[in-house]
């Protein structure tokens, strides 16, 4: 009997774990799997060898290096916004107009963002030829827009907003109790800020800078709209590897190539996780 | 006490400032660029204003296709979701309690997965899917589904949290109500806000997506801008003004449709937040 209802409940998780089964499991385990295997199935390490190229040690070094600007800067900058936003109505309609547009840009626009820039500071963008009429010409030494400066200036307009995503419960969790708690006592406001509020964000803070740094690393909509020469980022080339447009058509590369990259993201946000447990302690 | 008063007036009168200045900033940052796009198409050579390239959308086809087979993906995907998520997660509270935190962990799943790593795994799949049963761009939907399954889990988890799933469909099953006039009559109600806003969630994030799309060689809405970006950058930007303020005023939806100010967990808004909240649950 108690066997037999066992199995029957079971079935009503099976559609849905049949569906996660082949569009997600399936899908991972062929990446994870063909990293391993050669143009005819068997086994190999040369697509991790292959990793070694210069062009994709190049690509690692230059995604990691935008992934940390952006996100040690998206997260400075978020913050500020999001002390902000939480010092105002906690129901009040700026606020849910600033999360309602953060929730946008943060999640919903990779190519509009980088349409964004072109029709502003772009070479036809209005910001531009002002500055131009006005004898400015930021375009002097080449266009950055469609190089790596570009893409660091981009990436911060999902950044900033993924930033007050995900600070703002954070910055809730403070207590205005604390502050008075802390002038009670005779602290003045650099007191409350070093030694009760900034140590409870401190980890909050560098969780978030995480997860934006693993939100840039994987980012790949954004880049390719707006640079189309050359890849520079590590998820253009593993797109590259997966096209035969190239001539380059090399997909179990692309599986190792996009294994480094889930490494990466794996480790980063496993650290994150261990500091939102802590956060979660206090706020 | 009148001293205290007036260092909390100081100090009321600098966070005002700061408040502002930031805000100022923000909106420099972040206006500029956006009315750029509106400025850039509905600019016309002599430096005067037109509606052009707004007109010019529905002269260039594969745009027109495009935006038809990108709302008819964001239907079809929403539909699939709803029915494969609602019930599970229903079931799951009632019948499978050890099973929650695992339908939890495979839902958030995603997030951890960048699109571009589950893109390479989806490649073959839909080689293979193209050859033996369909290569219309509509089976997109089945991969968009994966994609959206987080936001759309915590919407849903949300709303199933606020109500009592098991003494409502104890009390309407000892009525004699069969499963499906429970699902149907008792669960779906009570929840409509929940699905409302996983349905808008998942929408928005179907009009913008274009990473799996790309690299599938499949032209939806998105991936269609940027082809369309390098003929005529007027029209291309018109599109994308129109997408995105379309995802806005969804978002905005939510917020004040779905948004009884109720505690944070039940924000839908802040189910876009990412991982965090995952990791407080």
């Amino acid at each position: 009997m108690g066997g037999r209802r066992f199995s029957l409940d079971w079935l009503g998780a099976i559609p849905f774990l049949a569906y996660v089964a082949a569009f997600l499991i399936l899908p991972s385990a062929i990446v994870g799997v063909g990293a391993f295997l050669d143009a005819n199935n068997s086994f190999t390490l040369d697509n991790f060898v292959h990793l070694s190229r210069s062009y994709i040690v190049t690509s690692t070094i230059e995604t990691t290096f935008v992934s940390a600007v952006t996100a040690l800067l998206g997260a400075s900058l978020g913050a500020l916004l999001s002390y902000a936003i939480v010092t105002g109505s906690p129901n009040g309609l700026l606020r849910r107009l600033v999360v309602s547009a953060s929730g946008v840009l943060a999640q919903f626009g990779g190519v509009t963002l980088a349409f964004a820039f072109i029709a502003s500071i772009g070479p036809a963008g209005f910001v531009y030829l002002f500055a131009q009429s006005h004898g400015v010409d930021y375009y002097a030494h080449g266009i950055w827009l469609f190089d790596l400066p570009g893409l660091n200036l981009v990436y911060l307009y999902f950044q900033i907003p993924l930033m007050v995503l995900v600070f703002l419960p954070a910055l809730d969790g403070i207590k205005p109790q604390w502050r008075e708690a802390a002038e009670s006592l005779g602290g003045n406001t650099w007191h409350y800020w070093r030694h009760i509020a900034g140590p409870l964000l401190f980890p909050a803070f560098l969780g978030a800078v995480l997860l934006l740094f693993a939100n840039s690393f994987s980012a790949y909509a954004t880049a390719n709209a707006l640079i189309n020469q050359g890849q520079p980022m590590l998820s253009q080339q593993i797109a590259g590897a997966l096209s035969s447009e190239v001539g380059a058509y090399e997909p179990g590369f692309a599986k190792a190539i996009a294994i480094q990259m889930i490494v990466i993201v794996t480790v980063v946000t496993v650290l994150y996780t261990v500091l939102q447990r802590r956060t979660s302690r206090w706020l | 006490m009148a001293l205290t008063r007036s260092v909390q007036r100081t100090r009321r009168l600098k966070l005002q400032a700061f408040r502002i200045a930031i805000f100022a900033l923000a909106a420099v940052f972040f206006l500029i660029p956006l009315s750029a796009m509106v400025e850039f198409s509905t600019r016309a050579n002599n430096g005067s204003r037109t509606l052009e390239y707004w007109q010019s959308i529905t002269t260039y086809p594969e745009m027109t296709d495009a935006i038809v087979a990108s709302l008819q993906l964001a239907v079809i995907t929403s539909l699939v979701m709803l029915v494969l998520l609602v019930p599970t997660m229903v079931w799951v509270r009632l019948k499978l309690h050890r099973l929650n935190r695992i339908v939890e962990f495979i839902c958030l799943l995603p997030l951890t997965i960048p699109a571009i790593v589950l893109v390479v795994g989806l490649f073959p799949m839909y080689i293979w899917l193209g050859t033996n049963l369909s290569d219309s761009i509509l089976t997109l939907a089945l991969a968009y589904v994966v994609l959206v399954l987080p936001y759309c889990y915590r919407a849903l988890d949300a709303g199933l949290g606020a109500i009592d799933v098991k003494t409502l469909t104890e009390a309407a099953r000892s009525l004699g109500a069969g499963w499906f006039t429970v699902m149907w009559r008792i669960i779906v109600p009570n929840i409509s806000n929940a699905i409302l806003n996983a349905t808008l969630l998942s929408v928005a994030l179907v009009l913008g997506e274009y990473t799996i799309a790309n690299n599938l060689l499949y032209n939806n809405l998105q991936v269609e801008l940027v082809h369309l970006g390098r003929a005529s950058a007027g029209t291309s930007i018109a599109v994308a003004v129109g997408s995105l303020f379309f995802a806005f005023v969804l978002l905005v939806a939510i917020a004040f449709v779905g948004g009884r100010p109720r505690r944070q967990r039940a924000d839908p808004v802040a189910a876009v937040a990412g991982p965090l909240q995952a990791s407080q649950a």
